[in-house]
């Protein structure tokens, strides 16, 4: 074992790249369930725009054009969702399982011939002198614009959230189905958009595993990130800023794992890789006790009939 | 305009009628994906729904289906419980891994012994591979509050890794040449888990699902058990008044689900399978959870959905062979499935009225 084979700085630097999808991801359920509906389809719109965005990028030779491609790809399927609950009043629990089952499957059938492509890259944003500071420059001024995007999103998704009058709708709705809909507000509506957001994040997050992150296309490789950021939204209770926290926290675990498997250590990899998975599992046993910030109409179904 | 109103009693008709309208449906929008991708859709069709049961080769095929419909019976039973009440374990892949680790584990342990106990000392195991599997979900729930769905899927994962483990450490057949992989039950005389009528298909995990349909069904509709599953599941208020323990329904739903998909592992690995394999496992967990909706949640509807669904897999194998459809289209195709079901189900609960939408 060697562990002066981990560089520091590109650990840090990496583990900004592995918490990238799981902000894209999180964010956009948080914004979902922010408005009263469980999404439990992340997995299944992740790996829609993971396809999505890879085949768009290679056909087209440009990685921007590939992840919008994977947002509106992401955010297309989760319309199925938002029809089955917001329309047809399907259980949301069971949707979400659906929606991540047939996005599986979709996306097997739609990567079919992009197994062993490699993806144009995305070059890095120019900060010019920046990047040439030591430490500082490699770890924070080295990355793609849509790393940057993510942490913007971020700020802004707190920013509507908490000051404008969008947000406070958004959580009316989500806090109480039946007093938005007696003060006017379209409930639905403001719930399908909701979905639309969380969809095209979650595209957003798939795209940026298949094009930048490993980068290469196979079958279901998103590996459960999908649930991972569903739990982050319980572990950030509902808040931007600590999900952006969260989000740190397990792609410094996971690049940690990765890295600890790189420099041999006598953990065999087996063990070593199924251990985001297990600090998933611990950091929602202790984060469960409180619920009270949880949105209180989360995942009911609303009817406008009475 | 056209509105809906909630029916003061969900439709009977409708709740039967919702899966034939959904593989209806599934059949139109499949065949037009079929077509979507260059095969002939009315052949793509007739290959997967009736080639298997009526074609020249039907000898071959119908004893596949009770090979492939056990396991997804004997794991949506169980699922149906938990479902019904409201306990949603979406875990049964990782607790059909570990209770096929668990029983091929427990045989492989008495190698190369032979003895008439052994092969229920691996049905055993493998119960509670599944069963312990289960219970982390469970007692996470009842005791922190802890979302049993992000738990039971993270072990999956979780699973994954000691299924990956196991056949490339533990169980790895010491004479296999350095392969990946146990040794093959099937050359075990004691652990094996063959045909109980040559050419049937008929092995223990089959007599296991029927029993298991048997027992569900007496459950739900004698037991006092069953009684509190359904009460919470409909109205979960008045199942606290009614002195419902929930705790308990927690405890019993997750374990007997994962007691049941350890045994469908374990039946799986020393039977059809043979071998612990680093992709051994082919979800049938995931694919449970659609026989269980479909089957709407009963006994005897998830017996026939999981005929169905069997039907889907094998029909897909040969529609891959002779058709070159990509496997990956059948996924799709039972995803389908499970969309429309979810969508025509509103009928059941709800009556589509036409005419003006009065202000209220």
């Amino acid at each position: 074992m060697d562990l002066s084979a981990i560089n520091p700085i590109l650990f840090v630097a990496g583990f900004l790249v592995a918490a990238t999808p799981l902000i894209f991801a999180a964010l956009g359920e948080l914004v979902v369930e922010k408005s009263g509906v469980l999404n439990l389809g992340v997995e299944g719109m992740m790996i829609i725009g993971a396809i999505c965005g890879f085949a768009t990028a290679v056909e087209t030779g440009s990685p921007l054009l590939g992840f919008a491609a994977a947002a509106v790809g992401g955010a297309l399927l989760s319309l199925l969702f938002a029809f089955l609950t917001q329309i047809t009043l399907a259980n949301q629990v069971a949707s979400g399982l659906a929606l991540t089952l047939f996005g599986l499957g979709f996306s097997a059938l739609l990567g079919q011939s992009y197994v062993g492509v490699k993806p144009p890259r995305l070059p890095d944003v120019n900060f010019g002198p920046l990047h040439d500071i030591p430490v500082i420059g490699p770890i924070f001024f080295s990355h793609d614009i849509i790393l940057y995007l993510g942490f913007a999103l971020v700020v802004a998704v707190w920013a509507v959230l908490k000051f404008t009058r969008m947000g406070l709708i958004l959580r009316a709705v989500g806090e109480s189905h039946e007093a938005a809909h007696a003060l006017g507000y379209k409930v639905v509506r403001i719930r399908t958009l909701a979905i639309m957001f969380g969809g095209a994040c979650a595209g957003l997050g798939g795209a940026y595993i298949s094009l930048i992150r490993v980068p290469q296309w196979t079958e279901g490789m998103t590996a459960g990130v999908g649930w991972i950021a569903l739990a982050l939204v319980v572990f950030a209770s509902w808040k931007p800023w600590r999900l952006l926290l969260g989000a740190y926290l397990f792609g410094g675990i996971t690049q940690l794992q990765l890295n600890l498997q790189g420099a041999g250590v006598a953990i065999p990899v087996e063990y070593l890789a199924m251990s985001p998975y297990i600090i998933t599992i611990l950091v929602l046993v202790i984060l469960s006790a409180d619920k009270s910030a949880a949105p209180a109409s989360l995942g009911r179904i609303f009817h406008a009939s009475n | 305009m056209m509105r809906l109103e909630k029916r003061p009693q969900a439709s009977r008709a409708f709740s039967y009628a919702t899966p034939v309208l959904a593989v209806i449906a599934t059949m139109v929008f499949g065949g037009a994906l079929f077509a979507v991708l260059g095969k002939d859709p009315l052949a793509s069709i007739m290959t997967i729904f009736w080639e298997p049961l009526f074609g020249d080769f039907a000898f071959y095929y119908r004893p596949q289906l009770l090979v492939k419909g056990a396991p997804l019976v004997l794991i949506a039973i169980g699922l149906s419980l938990g479902f019904k009440a409201g306990i949603w374990n979406i875990g049964a892949e990782g607790q059909y891994i570990m209770g096929a680790l668990c029983g091929a584990g427990a045989g492989l342990a008495f190698y190369p012994a032979e003895s008439v106990f052994i092969f229920p000392i691996m049905v055993l195991a493998g119960a509670l591979g599944g069963w312990v599997w289960a219970m982390i979900p469970a007692v996470l729930k009842v005791k922190f509050g802890t979302n049993e769905i992000l738990v039971s899927l993270m072990l999956v994962y979780v699973a994954e890794q000691f299924l990956a483990s196991a056949s490339l450490g533990l169980l790895k057949n010491p004479e296999g040449f350095g392969f990946p992989g146990s040794r093959n039950l099937q050359q075990y005389a004691s652990a094996h888990n063959g045909e109980l009528f040559a050419g049937s298909g008929m092995h223990w995990g089959v007599v296991a699902a029927l029993i298991a349909v048997i027992f569900a069904y007496v459950l739900l509709a004698r037991h006092r058990l069953g009684f509190a599953i359904r009460v919470t599941g409909e109205a979960p208020r008045a199942a606290r008044f009614s002195g419902v323990n929930p705790t308990r329904l927690v405890l019993f739903c997750m374990g007997m689900s994962g007691l049941l998909a350890g045994l469908a592992g374990m039946f799986e690995v020393a039977g059809p399978a043979g071998q612990i394999t680093i992709d051994f496992n082919v979800g049938y967990g995931f694919t449970a959870i659609i026989v269980a909706f479909l089957g709407r949640l009963h006994p005897v509807g998830i017996l026939l959905a999981g005929g169905l669904m069997a039907l889907t897999y094998i029909g897909g194998d040969i529609a891959q062979s002779q058709l070159g459809l990509p496997a990956a289209a059948i996924q799709v195709f039972q995803g389908m499935l499970l969309f429309f079901l979810l969508a025509f189900d509103l009928f059941t609960h709800y009556r589509l009225r036409l005419g003006r939408t009065e202000v209220a």
